[in-house]
């Protein structure tokens, strides 16, 4: 199997988020359309050197989101849906902003200073 | 048909004067690899020469590859392939002698593979025994059961003193056997990051006796390190699977290897705030594993640890 993904130990996260993140990011550019055949699970743990349990957690976590779908004996596919990519585009987006969000909270900010504060850090940006 | 457990231990005990295995009961399935942790002396060898029917156990049942140990050990040992420290190799032999003769008696010898592993593994075969430093010898060993290809690879501590480059050369090794979903491996190691990445499922040994045995995904999943801010008068609630909390002034944390939902509620109803909840390496849950089994162990057993 060529490109096998690139995964940290010292990431932090649980490798399987990892994987996950890896196959929707492949997704997202286009790399892998709608319709296209994953490697099987077995494959892609032994490219990446993860273990079976981790690679399959990845793959029915991504099923049950809708991204991927397996087809009994036959393999998992990217799954075919009109704008796939756009949707896991603000899917990644969303996951960002909800930790936003999180942290505000946390720190007693409400809603309004939050968006102020978003709309002062995208005016600060350059070009 | 119905496939048969790699290995499957039941309740197996065996004393020895200063030490005992208590009720060992292990199943690793085919196509899957296990990772066997403890600390030195937890008993890891000496589960894996009762596997190896080196040492027959006072009691219980061991099946591998179906066959019963060490009764049916001949027949076993055919689908095994075995790899430890202590292994006799002949010192005054070459590593090619070694492979000539494993060659002769395995009709599964891959000769190929073995000479891709000389190179992997950075060996070189005309090389005795008795000149090789502690890593060529392990490699040596690891070689000669990987290129039998066997159903079942048993390795005691197969990456203790190896350097960082020949351990990732043995990893990637060991998860090149599972191209094929009806091999096996059990490795015993200390190395947790080593086991973190590439076992399917995990057993932890401590003193004599399995701690917890469960597929690593559920591991990860059910230990996670709680940090919380509390308001004045907190009193923190009793939370499933709690192994260590501290307070410190309004911030507190504690460690739980049943982490969901309730531990949250609780937290939340007894007035804290949950600031965040954070993922555990393999080796702070094996480490809060031990801590907590032998603090339960000397509670409800004190008199016996003075004897």
């Amino acid at each position: 199997m060529t490109s096998p993904f690139v995964l940290s130990q010292s990431d932090g996260r649980p490798m399987y988020l990892q994987i996950i993140e890896q196959i929707r990011l492949r997704i997202t550019v286009g790399d892998w359309q709608p319709g296209f055949k994953l490697p099987s699970i077995r494959e892609l743990a032994v490219a990446t050197r993860v273990s079976v349990i981790t690679v399959k957690r990845a793959y029915q976590e991504l099923e049950k989101d809708g991204v991927i779908i397996t087809r009994q004996g036959k393999g998992s596919y990217v799954a075919e849906i009109d704008g796939l990519d756009l949707k896991l585009r603000r899917e990644e987006l969303d996951q960002h902003l909800q930790e936003a969000i999180a942290v505000a909270r946390g720190l007693g900010i409400d809603q309004e200073e939050l968006l102020a504060r978003l709309k002062a850090l995208l005016a600060d940006e350059p070009e | 048909m119905m496939s048969t457990a790699a290995i499957e231990l039941n309740n197996v005990n065996k004393s020895y004067r200063y030490f005992a295995l208590s009720d060992i009961s292990l199943q690793l399935e085919p196509g899957h690899i296990m990772g066997f942790i403890g600390p030195n002396g937890a008993g890891k060898s000496t589960t894996i020469r009762l596997i190896m029917g080196l040492v027959h156990a006072d009691s219980g049942d061991i099946r591998v590859l179906g066959h019963a140990m060490p009764v049916e050990q001949v027949a076993a040992k055919w689908g095994i392939g075995f790899a430890s420290e202590d292994m006799n190799l002949y010192k005054a032999a070459t590593l090619e002698w070694h492979m000539g003769f494993m060659q002769s008696i395995y009709a599964d010898w891959d000769k190929d593979y073995a000479r891709q592993l000389v190179d992997r593994f950075d060996l070189r075969p005309e090389q005795r025994m008795k000149g090789m430093s502690h890593g060529q010898k392990v490699k040596s060993g690891l070689l000669l059961a990987l290129a039998r290809r066997p159903r079942l690879l048993v390795l005691d501590e197969p990456t203790t003193g190896l350097d960082p480059v020949a351990r990732t050369e043995v990893l990637n090794e060991l998860m090149e056997v599972l191209v094929d979903e009806d091999r096996s491996v059990l490795f015993s190691s200390h190395n947790t990051n080593d086991v973190e990445q590439i076992s399917d499922k995990i057993t932890f040994i401590d003193r004599g006796r399995i701690i917890e045995a469960q597929d690593k995904e559920s591991f990860l999943d059910r230990w996670r390190r709680v940090r919380f801010e509390t308001s004045a008068g907190f009193v923190l609630p009793e939370l499933p699977g709690m192994t260590e909390h501290r307070l410190d002034g309004s911030l507190g944390t504690l460690t739980t290897g049943n982490f969901g939902t309730e531990v949250r509620e609780k937290l939340q109803a007894a007035g804290a705030t949950i600031l965040a909840v954070d993922n555990m390496t393999l080796e702070e849950i094996f480490v809060a594993e031990v801590m907590s089994s032998r603090g339960t162990a000397s509670s409800s057993d004190s008199t016996g640890e003075s004897r």
